[in-house]
């Protein structure tokens, strides 16, 4: 598969026809699992590592998915090449930052991809469009299920699936959600947010943004207990509890604003909207700012001339790596600042 | 690790910010770092957590003598020490190894659950493993069946009768 042929289109967890997608984004899920009978990723030796990415990659090859399939070597691959892999979340920054034999297996248009000689040596993860995360349990399930036919796992009936780092051990589940949230923060509800999710062992992080930090209201919320709850459960408290509690503040928060403060509301989205339209340079930071908030107001019926599809793929399409890669060439940050406010220009005038 | 305040008590807060470019980091303990108005985010990332709690975990741990922490894995030779130095095991075996440290690490981390509930492999199948490691495999599940039975998770005991059956 040539990056290229990606780089264009957007992300398939953009979908505005997905349930509940003008606030959640996207549902995921991942599983952690190591082979029995091998050293964990971290104490491996190149030679051993060679062996798991071989076995690993041959069962994953084999298996019954429909559409395409690829692999893609991070080891070879340029520092560019996993910038864009880590924009479209088809690797993580630690399989890109690690070092010896590794990879990853794309599927199912992007929405299937297993990370190989991560903190773990298999990392799965399923993804979807708007709140779905059953669905994405029962498609990652049967992978798992057709997996473990074929190959051992690291497990032991105590402690579940055998995990390098013990925060993952038992189910090595990991459910996360991504949403939008921009009328919670501009009426200052996210710490209560935040405090009731860590009530619930949640963890809250900021997304697009480097580490902790939240750039344009985006957040990621994900379990953080492993051991001891079924993997249905875990799903199901998000699907059914979790979530939908989280869209119907968002929603009353939304509501509150257009009664008591719509002029507030409208100039906010209105100078997003000027700047994106005209901005010869734009910063990513900046872009994925105003984005949000062009998002909020397309979402709210204030701005009614811009399909929500564009919004969407401007986040994608305005990152660093996208932008180098569409061009075809490496860029320095004012390029990029510079072909970013011309991407977004021709998108929305 | 010593506060970096108070140069008393063992820093389990451990911060790293950058600021214009520049990496900081900075080691406080718990009592320090409510003073100094160090809140800790709800953010705190899973590694983060870890560390600190297997940071507590070792001053109570040093008291006791370090023996105990220089005990090696003999399948991939990682001590315990190694272990909260990374919060990364290095091998499935250290959980039999290191059981009695783990434990309660797990359990502090996995809102004091301590026993798998959920799926299990397809196929636990039987791989070119020694005679010797089969058997200690069967030992260990039949001691754990009998844990299960007693602490009447039937639930638990019916999984780990089916993963008998199978490695016989």
């Amino acid at each position: 598969m040539r990056l290229t042929d990606l780089s264009s289109k957007t992300s398939r967890w953009f979908d505005p026809a997905a349930p509940l997608s003008d606030i959640v984004i996207s549902s995921r899920i991942r599983l952690a699992r190591n082979l029995a009978g091998h050293r964990f990723t971290c104490r491996c030796d190149d030679e051993e590592k060679k062996n798991i990415l071989q076995t690993l990659r041959e069962t994953i090859l084999s298996l019954s998915q429909p559409g395409d399939i690829s692999f893609i070597d991070i080891a070879v691959g340029s520092n560019l090449e996993r910038d864009f892999l880590i924009e479209r979340q088809l690797i993580s920054r630690n399989l890109a930052a690690s070092k010896g034999p590794r990879g990853v297996v794309i599927a199912e248009n992007e929405l299937f991809a297993a990370q190989i000689n991560e903190e773990d040596h298999l990392r799965l993860s399923v993804l979807a469009a708007g709140l779905n995360a059953d669905k994405c349990w029962q498609r990652i399930n049967s992978i798992d299920d057709e997996i473990s036919e074929k190959i051992e796992y690291a497990f032991s009936p105590r402690y579940g699936f055998l995990t390098a780092c013990p925060t993952n051990v038992g189910t090595g589940i990991r459910v996360s959600v991504m949403l939008h949230l921009p009328a919670l923060k501009l009426t200052d509800q996210l710490k209560k947010l935040f405090d009731s999710a860590k009530d619930m062992n949640l963890t809250v992080r900021g997304l697009f943004g480097e580490g902790t930090e939240a750039v344009g209201d985006f957040f990621q919320l994900s379990n953080q207990v492993t051991l001891g709850v079924r993997e249905e459960k875990i799903v199901e408290d998000f699907q059914a509890l979790i979530i939908p509690k989280i869209v119907e503040y968002e929603r009353i928060a939304r509501d509150r604003l257009l009664v008591k403060d719509a002029n507030i509301l409208d100039d906010k989205i209105a100078r997003a909207f000027a700047v994106l339209k005209n901005a010869r340079l734009i910063s990513s930071h900046e872009a994925m700012f105003l984005l949000s908030n062009l998002r909020m107001g397309i979402n709210m019926g204030r701005i009614k001339e811009i399909p929500i599809e564009t919004i969407n793929e401007l986040f994608m399409l305005t990152q660093p790596a996208h932008l180098q890669i569409n061009k075809g060439q490496l860029l320095n940050a004012e390029q990029r600042d510079i072909l970013r406010a011309e991407t977004i220009r021709a998108k929305l005038n | 690790m010593q506060c970096e305040i108070c140069k008393a008590r063992t820093a389990t807060v451990h911060l790293t910010e950058i600021i214009d470019g520049q990496r900081t980091e900075s080691h406080l303990c718990q009592n320090c770092a409510q003073k100094e108005g160090v809140t800790i985010k709800n953010q705190l990332s899973l590694n983060e957590l870890l560390s600190s709690l297997i940071a507590a975990h070792q001053q109570t741990d040093e008291n006791s003598g370090s023996e105990k922490s220089r005990k090696a894995c003999p399948e991939c030779g990682i001590t315990m020490e190694q272990f909260r130095k990374q919060a990364l095991l290095g091998c499935p075996k250290d959980y039999d190894v290191f059981e009695s440290d783990l434990r309660e690490i797990i359990e502090k981390t996995q809102d004091n659950n301590s026993t798998h509930k959920g799926k299990v492999p397809v196929q636990t199948h039987i791989s070119p493993t020694s005679k010797h490691e089969e058997q200690s495999k069967m030992e260990d599940l039949k001691k754990q069946l009998s844990e299960a039975v007693e602490k009447e998770d039937y639930e638990l005991a019916a999984k780990i009768r089916d993963q008998l059956k199978k490695t016989q």
